[in-house]
């Protein structure tokens, strides 16, 4: 008892005056927090992560939670998720485990930069009446074109490397099966073939029942190899290295064993109820001519007809790392900011290594252009993107096309509680457990994250209307349509943005 | 042909400026300098600057001949800037790794000067093309410099309604880099993405205004790519996707290269756009054609304009009088 209970985090109350009893909260929390008693519900708020799943579900409105009801003894230095931290160090000599992405109220860069809309110099262009492009292709260009003077007319020499054609610069990033249930992942496939874009497999295989939308799919080699082999290789729309992760730059993986059911073990490729760990890095890449050999070799394997992406963390030398990526032959660059989600990712790691994806896509983008191989790779950007605005933002900033994870998440129900890694998950998304992946239909969680994609495409389209630009080629790398609001004059040069008024 | 029907046509278009710059061009205006480059710079004070360009130009060729640009006094014109002209002739052994040494001089010596010698703008660059602009309205800057006195047989004219920068004689069109020139009427959007596309290939954007890289990006397409200026209008203005996914499958190979290869180079925003060199002049708008651009022809000769007033000013007995579609490039080629 050296240590003693701390503080609860969250006070759940039900209301007797408007509870009938029904028994759904019970029913719904997986984390064991409300027990019907006769005719009482009885609760352990301790054991409560404010998932918010027995808020949804109660047909009264009965229940309210309330976050730290009572709260550590204020100190400005001394907070309490370093008290509680210490607390919770001292009893297990472990690291800490955390789900989801960067929680440090670090300011979002996205928030002190805004748009810009034309007038009178310039008429705006209105979507609903004239054209508005956001077809993007990602993979290879040529820095130039080659022609061959046939008598009048010129004819192209020059071949084009395969490309992506998607028709919105939205795609969904890699969350695996595994790290997110069946019923997430085709919820997801479903709404990305609907929408003309992609989705990422990440590590975790490619389960028979995603072959329908094989198409769509961007396969991803990792320092596991979960997973891969020809058959996967082949059936991808793309091939994704993955380096790093925003969420946890640096360091590998680990899908714990209880999440290994059949059915994962069998997609993934290990024995059921083991560990699957992802070294930090690819043991077979030790230098930057090594990650080319692998690059080259997935080409091969599949004929050059598939383009090959590199994912790498947004650290400090980023851009660098881009540019050897850029002369390796891959064909594209995701660069996964440090707001990047993750299904469990060390609490230290998560919180303080890395950059935002702002920054990082900025100077990536601007170290390409200084050595003239822009064309070589395109930029995909991920990690906090959280609404049409910042797409456009971090497009503005010179990424060619996005990935959202949280956000495609949220749009199936999840309520960024950060409990991903117990595999609890009570909206049927991070978890394995059959009775918990059933909430989840596919059919109705699929509408969801279409709507989003669709509804984002739409204001990106009015927001580029609004600026005078009709087309997303345009508004890539265009900086000179954002302005920073009190960003400091470090971060704007690193941007290249000017600030408001100039 | 002479200044003075160009200089009457653009007076026709008085009530689109705002009397705060305007400017012509002509090429074959120097027969005897031909062969030369012809630099001509914007000097704020001669005896502060000039040593400076003489000996930038002077590291790389020789200077055949130099003036001042002969000016006459016009009370509605401040003259802020001397006007000097040289002739010029690099030296084509400096550049020993460049298929095109002489322009490559020429190009880096403009962006040079331009960004390291203060009160020195070099604003013309061409063999044998003449450009003259200055703060003021369209006819007392043809006044100005008298451009009745010059003769060419290709004319560029501009009247500004400056929003930017007015005031500033660099700002006004003609635009001009070696042989290209560029007048403008419009506002490019997508500036940011065009400059820094273009300035990871050497340029350096000084004028403080968008149409500059105009000139920058056909140099670039037609003479360092090797594109017709056709294809090069088409990379500037391309066809949308919805029509490229309609054509055959050799047309759509090619369009969706371009757009692929030159996205960044596209221009959207609303413009109609002259570009000129030695051998002809293109005429081309946005692609949903946001500004006016209507074409004539009278025997051999062809007019492009904002307003076909001003063409008819210029050739009263015209043959045809057309507008071209939106992103349709119109070529006007010298006769052999």
């Amino acid at each position: 008892m050296t240590i003693g209970s701390v503080p609860v985090r969250f006070r759940i109350t039900v209301d007797g005056s408007r509870c009938m009893l029904c028994g759904r909260c019970v029913e719904n929390c997986p984390y064991d927090v409300f027990r019907k008693e006769s005719d009482t519900i009885h609760v352990n708020s301790r054991k409560c992560v404010a998932c918010h799943r027995c808020i949804a579900m109660c047909p009264r409105d009965a229940i309210s939670i309330k976050e730290r009801p009572v709260d550590y003894r204020s100190h400005p230095v001394w907070t309490e998720e370093a008290r509680e931290s210490i607390y919770n160090q001292a009893r297990t000599g472990k690291i800490i485990l955390a789900g989801m992405g960067n929680a440090k109220p670090y300011p979002v860069i996205f928030d002190s930069l805004v748009l810009d809309a034309c007038q009178v110099t310039n008429p705006s262009i209105d979507p609903l009446r004239e054209p508005m492009e956001l077809r993007t292709y990602i993979g290879k260009k040529p820095g130039r074109l080659e022609f061959r003077d046939d008598g009048d007319c010129q004819s192209l020499v020059t071949t084009l490397a395969p490309n992506l054609e998607l028709a919105t610069p939205i795609m969904v990033g890699h969350m695996s099966y595994g790290a997110i249930s069946l019923n997430a992942q085709k919820s997801i496939a479903m709404a990305v073939r609907e929408s003309g874009t992609f989705m990422g497999t990440g590590e975790g295989g490619l389960h028979p029942s995603l072959y329908p939308f094989q198409d769509h799919v961007i396969v991803q080699v990792a320092s596991g190899r979960f997973g891969v082999d020809i058959n996967y290789l082949e059936r991808g729309a793309a091939i994704e290295i993955k380096i790093g992760q925003g969420a946890k730059p640096g360091i590998g993986g680990h899908l714990p064993g209880e999440k290994v059911c059949e059915d994962v073990s069998s997609t993934r490729m290990i024995p059921v109820g083991s560990d699957a760990i992802s070294p930090a890095p690819h043991h077979d890449i030790y230098s930057i001519e090594d990650l080319k050999q692998l690059v080259r070799s997935l080409k091969e394997a599949t004929e050059w007809k598939k383009p090959v992406f590199v994912k790498i963390a947004a650290v400090h030398n980023s851009a660098a790392i881009a540019a050897g990526i850029a002369r390796s032959s891959a064909d594209a660059v995701v660069i996964d900011g440090f707001r990047g989600g993750t299904g469990a990712a060390p609490r230290v790691f998560r919180d303080h290594v890395g950059i935002p994806i702002e920054a990082a896509v900025a100077s990536v983008d601007a170290k390409l252009r200084s050595q003239g191989i822009r064309n070589e790779v395109s930029i995909i950007a991920s990690g906090g993107i959280r609404e049409s605005a910042d797409v456009a933002k971090v497009i503005a900033l010179g990424a060619d096309a996005v990935y959202i994870g949280t956000a495609a998440l949220v749009a199936m129900g999840c309520r960024v509680c950060g409990t991903c890694y117990r595999g609890l998950c009570p909206w049927g998304i991070a978890t394995q457990r059959p009775d918990l992946v059933a909430r989840l239909d596919p059919e109705v969680a699929s509408r969801n994250v279409a709507n989003l994609i669709h509804a984002w495409t739409l204001e990106l389209s009015e927001l580029m209307g609004a600026a005078g630009i009709n087309s997303i080629e345009s508004l890539r790398g265009n900086r000179d349509r954002l302005r920073g609001y009190l960003l400091d004059e470090s971060i704007m040069r690193v941007l290249d943005v000017k600030p408001v008024g100039a | 042909m002479d200044g003075t029907k160009i200089r009457s046509a653009l007076s026709m278009m008085d009530e689109r400026g705002s009397g705060e710059g305007a400017g012509y061009a002509v090429y074959g205006a120097f027969p005897e300098f031909a062969d030369y480059y012809a630099i001509h710079v914007f000097f704020d004070a001669v005896h502060e600057s000039k040593a400076a360009v003489d000996r930038e130009l002077g590291n790389w060729g020789t200077v055949v001949h130099e003036e001042e640009v002969p000016t006459y006094e016009n009370r509605n014109i401040r003259k802020v800037h001397t006007p000097w002209r040289y002739f010029f002739k690099p030296d084509p052994s400096l550049m020993p790794r460049s298929e095109t040494p002489e322009d490559d001089i020429v190009m880096h010596l403009v962006m040079k000067i331009n960004t390291t010698i203060p009160g020195a703008l070099v604003y013309a660059s061409g063999k044998n093309v003449a450009i003259f602009k200055a703060s003021g309205w369209p006819e007392d800057v043809a006044d100005f410099y008298r451009i009745q006195d010059y003769s060419g047989y290709i004319w560029l004219a501009h009247n500004r309604y400056p929003t930017n920068t007015p005031g500033w004689w660099g700002g006004a069109h003609p635009f001009n880099l070696l042989g290209w020139s560029v007048v403008h009427n419009g506002e490019i959007t997508s500036y940011g993405t065009n400059r820094r596309f273009i300035e990871s290939y050497g340029y350096r954007c000084t004028m403080y205004t968008d149409t500059e890289v105009v000139a920058y990006l056909f140099d670039l397409l037609v003479r360092r790519h090797g594109l017709s200026p056709e294809m090069a209008v088409k990379a500037l203005a391309p066809p949308f996707w919805d029509d490229i996914d309609r054509m055959d499958k050799k047309e759509r190979t090619l369009y969706t290269a371009i757009r692929l290869a030159y996205g960044s180079a596209m221009m959207n925003g609303p413009f109609a756009i002259v570009v000129a060199q030695r051998d002809g002049i293109v005429g081309f708008t946005d692609r949903i054609k946001l500004r006016p651009l209507v074409c004539g022809t009278a025997g051999s000769r062809l007019y492009i304009s904002s307003e076909e007033a001003a063409i008819r000013t210029m050739e009263p007995g015209l043959e045809e009088v057309f507008m071209p579609r939106a992103g349709e490039p119109v070529i006007g080629r010298l006769g052999k």
